[in-house]
């Protein structure tokens, strides 16, 4: 356990990009790395790569670890375990950041157990601990309903952390950092799984992890054709529709729209919650928005207690009145 | 086909968030005056499973971890339409985190026998860590493919539509593997009284860790990779200001107005 030393960053790579959560997890790994006098190391995995790494650097890392390989042109558990436990092995790092979304949560625990740790998943905060130099990793249990501060009993530490609860660093061209190649060594039979297709969904207009302003609704809205009228606000202001789990799980909307834990985190400007009860899951994908408006029947429901403005009623009666009023004050 | 699904008794995570409760003293969590329940990813493992047993034909086993479990919930699968109930349950399995869990779940998969799939929720309502499925899958060398919305099960192999964020991968994984479900695999069905007697007449087998040749120190707290070194509820201050009207209408422009006001609008 003594030998480990330095933060590594995971930096996920998607279409040629690194995904906006890798420079998050380089902010966070800086500000952690200068608190313990210790290095912060990039890991990139992918085929095609190799200028990405000097983006790393940008970002905060002094190093950077490149595999390159045909065989990680797109992301498999199998393969991309084989090569992190080979890399993690030769780094040998106190503390293991990833980041908490579609590769993260599928890689991050089967590569922990490889490495014979448990990893604290979706991390809202990390802090070096003064007293042992341990990390401090708090993370949302219960839905969201409270949030527990753990600490891990062997090396590496690691961590994944939520999407935008991290800040990246203004990327700094200049900054120069080693850049070290390591050899996959995989064979094609290592990997278990085929990827047969991958289906996008597109979402007209602007994409909900973008918008400003999101309208969402929930349950209450009681259909598909209801969400129109969501719509119908949602163009008016430039935003985009989202929804709770039931109307994803009813198919009135598409999945992907879903906001909450298990759905999209996302922090807009504004944030209408129509006929959403604000359960604690919920909550934890739009908690982060500057101003929640609620419309909902229920004096009492959850919702009220993080909204900024409100309106106790019947959807149905306020949100058409609604829509008018901003039309008319828009057009003014 | 032989599916095995663990899943876990929780508090109620869908109980209203007011009467969510932290004991200080014992740093544990309740839902006030409500009654446990089967973790809802799980039930939907339970129904991903059921799926597959209606297309293929075979036997589905429930393993699940914990102390003083309530037989009326844990049964709950049983109701639903699965064959067997294994229960680890045992003082000395509390508390464990998701190392020790995985561990103690991997073990009693081992001692069950053969299996085709192992079927697990995405994550757990309590812990939200969505480590136990991959887990079980290093522990016991298998493939593992996560966030199912689809199984189909074919000779030696199943076809998975896993949920990304912009829509599903359809991934081809050797069986046996470890497959993680989703909420889009679709409701869990309701226990039907015809399933509720039958669950009534299945003696679930318990297995203590050394039942599941597993020491004492390598289950629950004992076996802990992570410790828990504070437990809270996080406080939202502000508070909600009201637009009123004599009717919903006008209401509702007295927000836009206060919304304008606020120069949000
Ligand atoms: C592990 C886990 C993860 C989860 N992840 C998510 C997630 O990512 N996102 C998510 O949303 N949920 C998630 N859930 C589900 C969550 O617990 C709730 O069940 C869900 O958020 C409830 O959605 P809702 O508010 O739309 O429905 P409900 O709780 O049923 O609330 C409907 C609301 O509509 C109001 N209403 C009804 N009719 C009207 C009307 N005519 N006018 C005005 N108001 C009306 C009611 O008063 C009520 O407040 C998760 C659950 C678990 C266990």
């Amino acid at each position: 356990m003594a030998e480990n030393k330095g933060i590594a960053v995971y930096c996920e790579v998607k279409d040629d990009k690194m995904l906006p959560i890798a420079a998050e997890g380089l902010g966070i790994g800086r500000k952690l790395a200068d608190e313990l006098g210790q290095e912060l190391a990039a890991v990139l995995v992918g085929s095609n790569i190799g200028n990405l790494a000097q983006q790393a650097i940008a970002h905060g890392a002094d190093r950077a670890y490149v595999v390159d390989d045909t065989l990680l042109k797109d992301y498999q558990a199998d393969a991309y375990v084989n090569v992190m436990e080979k890399v993690i092995g030769q780094i040998a790092p106190q503390v293991l950041i990833m980041g908490q979304n579609d590769c993260g949560r599928d890689l991050a625990p089967r590569l922990a157990f490889r490495l014979g740790v448990a990893v604290t998943m979706d991390c809202v905060d990390l802090a070096i601990d003064p007293a042992s130099k341990r990390l401090l990793q708090t993370k949302p249990v219960y839905g969201g309903n409270a949030q527990a501060v753990f600490t891990s009993e062997t090396n590496p530490q690691m961590v994944t952390i939520r999407t935008k609860a991290m800040t990246a660093l203004e990327p700094d061209a200049s900054r120069k950092g080693e850049i070290t190649s390591i050899a996959a060594d995989l064979q094609a039979s290592d990997i278990r799984t085929r990827i047969l297709d991958k289906v996008v969904e597109e979402v007209a207009g602007i994409k909900i992890e973008d918008a400003e302003v999101v309208v969402a609704g929930g349950r209450g809205i009681g259909s598909g054709e209801g969400f129109q009228q969501l719509e119908e606000l949602a163009k008016m202001l430039k935003g985009a529709v989202g929804a709770s789990r039931p109307p994803c799980d009813n198919n009135w909307v598409p999945d992907t729209i879903q906001v909450g834990l298990t759905g999209k985190i996302i922090a807009p400007e504004l944030y209408f919650a129509i006929a959403i009860s604000g359960s604690s899951q919920h909550m934890s994908g739009c908690s982060g928005s500057k101003t929640i408006v609620a419309i909902n029947k229920d004096a009492e429901a959850n919702i009220f207690r993080q909204a900024r403005f409100g309106v106790v009623g019947d959807w149905k009666k306020v949100l058409p009145a609604f829509n008018e009023k901003v039309k008319e004050l828009l057009a003014s | 086909m032989n599916i095995i699904v663990c899943v876990k008794q929780v508090i109620d995570p869908e109980a209203p968030p007011s009467i969510f409760k932290i004991d200080a003293a014992t740093n544990k969590a309740e839902m006030r005056g409500v009654p446990p329940v089967i973790d809802p990813y799980g039930e939907f493992a339970i129904e991903a499973a059921l799926k597959v047993k209606e297309a293929k034909g075979g036997k589905i086993t429930v393993i699940s971890l914990g102390a003083k479990l309530s037989r009326e919930v844990v049964k709950k699968p049983l109701a639903m339409g699965a064959d067997e109930l294994i229960l680890l349950d045992d003082e000395a399995y509390i508390d464990g985190d998701s190392w020790s869990t995985a561990t103690a779940l991997a073990a009693a998969i081992r001692k069950n026998g053969e299996y085709d799939l192992i079927l697990c929720g995405r994550e757990a309502s309590d812990t939200n860590a969505g480590q136990t499925g991959p887990g079980i899958a290093e522990i016991l060398g298998l493939p593992c493919v996560t966030l199912a919305r689809k199984i189909d099960v074919a000779d030696g192999s199943a076809r998975v539509e896993r949920v990304t964020s912009d829509g599903y991968d359809v991934i081809e994984v050797s069986t046996p593997a470890i497959i993680t479900i989703s909420n889009e695999i679709g409701e869990p069905r309701y226990p039907t009284i015809k399933g509720i007697m039958t669950a009534k007449k299945i003696e679930p087998v318990i297995w203590k860790p050394a039942d599941i040749s597993i020491d004492a120190s390598k289950v629950g707290a004992a076996g802990n990779r992570t410790r828990v070194n504070k437990l809270f509820q996080p406080v939202y201050e502000g508070k909600c200001e009201f637009a009123e009207g004599d009717s919903a209408e006008e209401a509702a422009a007295n927000l836009a107005l206060k919304m304008r006001e606020a120069k949000i609008l």
